[in-house]
């Protein structure tokens, strides 16, 4: 780069020296590090980690009950003396699923809303990062954080249960599988809430209508079990399944794994049901996902 | 009350987009209470599992949560509270007003088509309809008072009345007998059964505690939120 010429300067008196406009000539880490940065920044800030202590209270609240759950579970089933954890892994995450959702509706407006409604989306875009990479960070921040979630409290189950010397060939395979479901439900959650979060630009509304489209999908799958017969025993009722995402989870790893098919679990009913369900977890998942990117297109 | 501030509540909480949003509520109860009748299925049960489960223990308090803490938190949470507490009205007043607005609303989002969801599922006999309905009314008007207290008193007001609205009433509730006392949806069950015909709902709590507790609730939640938003302090988000 030419530097413009040296002013001429005056001998003998206070003089500004101008030494022009110097661009910055060092190594830029370029758009792979910004995304990867907006990851981490996301995924700390779905925990409230670098945010007020107020916003902290929440997720580690709900991620210390769930650890503390599952500690007394281990402490009981040793107590108990029994050779089986009193709930399994994969029963555990649906059961305490209310508490997911919570957490998932709380933090997803937090990822999204905030940058929609004080317009620094805008900002991001000024950046080497294109909108696809805004999405993608976003999307695996709040997958990972789910993650963490999920994976925490099954951890502590699992070395619960190796050093109290239950089965260890056992609940490692039942560990893993639940390792799966917790794949699922995060990418399948994420993926819906961000989309909703993406839709409202203010927080409490968003949070309210990520809760309830998956609570009421919830019950309202649980009505239509009780209509078609479900609480008597007919197989077929379990295809209500389809209205709610957590039962789409739930019931496609039952049956993959061979889990609760004594009736009183949901379950898909056939092979046929579990492919099924199986796609429409990935469309929903992709759908979400693509109108998300949609959704960015224009900001 | 006051008209003006009503009428810019009312366009703040239905304008736009956001009143088709809303429906939502109604759409849901109504489209399963006519599945639900075509299945020929114990009437009864039915009833309870859509009026009492999905009616007054889910969309009633999501409703109440989405339109107490809408009349007012957002205002607070962007700022524009402040042309409406810089006019010469009483604090109490604007509360007054906007619990009103929200309580309209509520009963004609959720009580209205409680009633004819009920209609619907079981038809006038029993009382039950008009049961469940008269639940929905009593108990959409207490959760629009303390929704709009927590928005007043929070800026987490939606998760802090989601917290206590499922975790406590559906999770603790289910659990511990003790906690169903403290519940606004066992009151307004409670209120439910004294319409009804006998031994057509259940509900855990007495009328002659329920009926003071939910008038009680309701003042107390008033009275709070025009204490609170008399000193209200802007602060911005973290």
């Amino acid at each position: 780069m030419s530097l413009p010429p040296e002013p001429r300067t005056a001998p003998d008196s206070g003089v500004i020296h101008n030494i022009g406009y110097r661009g910055y000539q060092g190594p830029r880490l370029g758009r792979s590090y910004a995304t990867r940065s907006l990851f981490v920044q996301s995924l700390r800030g779905a925990y409230g980690l670098g945010r007020s202590g107020k916003s902290k209270v929440l997720p580690m609240l709900i991620l210390g009950g769930l650890g503390a759950i599952a500690l007394m579970i281990v402490t009981a089933t040793l107590i108990a003396k029994q050779q089986k954890l009193l709930m399994d892994y994969t029963a555990f995450l649906s059961t305490f699923g209310l508490l997911i959702t919570i957490f998932l509706a709380a933090q997803a407006p937090v990822l999204m809303s905030r940058d929609l409604r004080h317009n620094t989306v805008p900002l991001y875009f000024s950046r080497p990062i294109t909108r696809g990479d805004y999405v993608r960070a976003k999307f695996a921040a709040m997958t990972a954080a789910m993650l963490i979630l999920m994976v925490t409290p099954l951890l502590v189950l699992y070395i619960g249960a190796v050093l109290g010397k239950l089965p260890f060939g056992t609940n490692t395979e039942h560990f893993l599988y639940a390792l799966v479901a917790a794949v699922l439900y995060a990418v399948l959650f994420a993926a819906i809430a961000l989309l909703i979060a993406a839709a409202t630009p203010r927080r409490g509304f968003g949070v309210a209508a990520i809760m309830g489209v998956l609570v009421v999908s919830n019950i309202l799958a649980t009505i239509a079990f009780g209509i078609n017969g479900g609480f008597e025993g007919r197989d077929s009722a379990n295809w209500v399944a389809l209205l709610s995402p957590q039962m789409l989870v739930e019931s496609v790893v039952n049956r993959t794994f061979g889990l609760g098919g004594d009736g009183a679990v949901i379950h898909a009913p056939s092979t046929f049901a579990a492919v099924v369900f199986g796609v429409e977890i990935v469309t929903i998942a992709v759908l979400c996902y693509v109108s998300l990117l949609r959704r960015y297109r224009k900001i | 009350m006051n008209p003006t501030v009503a009428r810019l509540t009312v366009r703040g909480l239905l304008g736009r987009r956001r009143g088709i949003l809303l429906l939502v509520v109604p759409a849901v109860l109504l489209v399963i209470s006519l599945l639900a009748r075509g299945s020929g299925q114990d009437k009864h049960d039915l009833a309870a599992s859509i009026l009492g489960q999905l009616s007054l223990g889910t969309l009633v308090p999501i409703l109440g949560l989405v339109v107490g803490t809408g009349v007012i938190a957002t205002e607070i949470d962007d700022g524009s509270i402040v042309y409406l507490l810089s006019k010469p009205l009483p604090r109490w007043q604007i509360i007054t007003t906007k619990l009103a607005v929200a309580i309209a609303t509520t009963w004609a989002f959720a009580a209205l088509p409680t009633l004819l969801a009920g209609l619907i599922v079981y038809g006038p006999g029993d009382g039950l309809a008009v049961g469940y309905a008269v639940g929905a009314l009593v108990s959409g008007a207490v959760y629009s008072a303390l929704f709009l207290l927590l928005g007043v008193a929070t800026r987490h007001a939606v998760v802090a009345g989601l917290a206590y609205a499922l975790v406590w009433e559906s999770l603790v509730g289910n659990y511990v007998d003790g906690a169903r006392t403290l519940s606004v949806q066992q009151w307004g069950l409670s209120v439910a059964r004294s319409v009804a015909s006998d031994g057509m709902i259940n509900s855990d709590v007495a009328l002659g505690t329920a009926v003071p507790l939910l008038i009680g609730v309701a003042v107390a939640a008033t009275v709070a939120a025009s204490v609170k938003l008399a000193g209200l302090t802007l602060v911005s988000e973290e």
